[in-house]
């Protein structure tokens, strides 16, 4: 999986890349850590991510209860699949979602 | 029927979905169909990787059939680590707000969503789960 960091502002953009998995799931979460603490906002890009599993969710769930005690999180751009999972998980529920 | 050995390690995961993607391209799955299989390969030979064999290490068998007729694809996991039945496990409440939510027993939860059949056996000494999708 690639992830792509943008600052803009005090916004946080983090493009995703591939697959959101058991295997690269701590790679995101490697790659936020630190960077949350300075970003007001975060909005993760998912047009390039083709699915996404519990081990990604829990890396998701994690950074929303950081940003939500700020300006929030923001999950963008999710396709069928992604949103298959959030769906049937609640997690449509609980995350931004656009 | 086809059949791929390896080490239960997570670094194995792409490995797997590899050799299953290419079994499934061949039968021509839905690019759908296809996702949804490779997010349950990642929770159930993520869930071997991690549990079946605690303080050691141990073989995971994969296994794929095709049925052309009904078409259906029908994958079986198969390790000889501690007995363990995930569909036992009770179902998580998708319902809670993210103060309270963990993600444990997602990944199974979302396994029996997705697909069409999942089956668990003990035996012989061998965890037998087997999965069952239309593609």
């Amino acid at each position: 999986m690639n992830i792509t960091k943008t600052v803009n502002g005090s916004t946080l953009n983090v493009a995703l890349e591939g697959r959101l998995d058991t295997v690269t799931a701590p790679d995101l979460e490697q790659a936020l850590k630190g960077s949350l603490d300075s970003a007001d906002a975060l909005v993760l890009d998912f047009a390039k991510l083709d699915y996404i599993s519990s081990a990604g969710l829990r890396v998701l769930l994690s950074a929303h209860k950081t940003m939500s005690k700020k300006s929030g999180m923001k999950v963008v751009n999710v396709n069928e699949i992604v949103k298959e999972v959030f769906d049937v998980t609640g997690f449509v529920d609980i995350l931004d979602i656009e | 029927m086809k059949e791929l050995t390896v080490r239960a390690t997570v670094g194995n995961i792409p490995q797997v979905t590899a050799f299953i993607d290419a079994l499934l391209e061949d039968a021509g799955c839905s690019m759908k169909a296809q996702m949804q299989i490779d997010v349950a390969i990642d929770e159930l030979f993520g869930n071997i990787a991690h549990y079946a064999y605690p303080g050691g290490a141990g073989d995971a068998a994969v296994r794929f059939s095709l049925d052309e007729a009904a078409r259906t694809a029908t994958i079986t996991f198969i390790d000889s680590g501690v007995p363990f039945n995930p569909l036992a496990q009770d179902e998580p409440d998708v319902t809670l707000s993210a103060d309270k939510r963990t993600v444990g027993g997602l990944g199974i939860y979302l396994v029996r969503k997705t697909m069409d059949r999942v089956d668990y056996q003990r035996r012989d000494g061998m965890n037998i789960l087997t999965i069952t999708k239309t593609i």
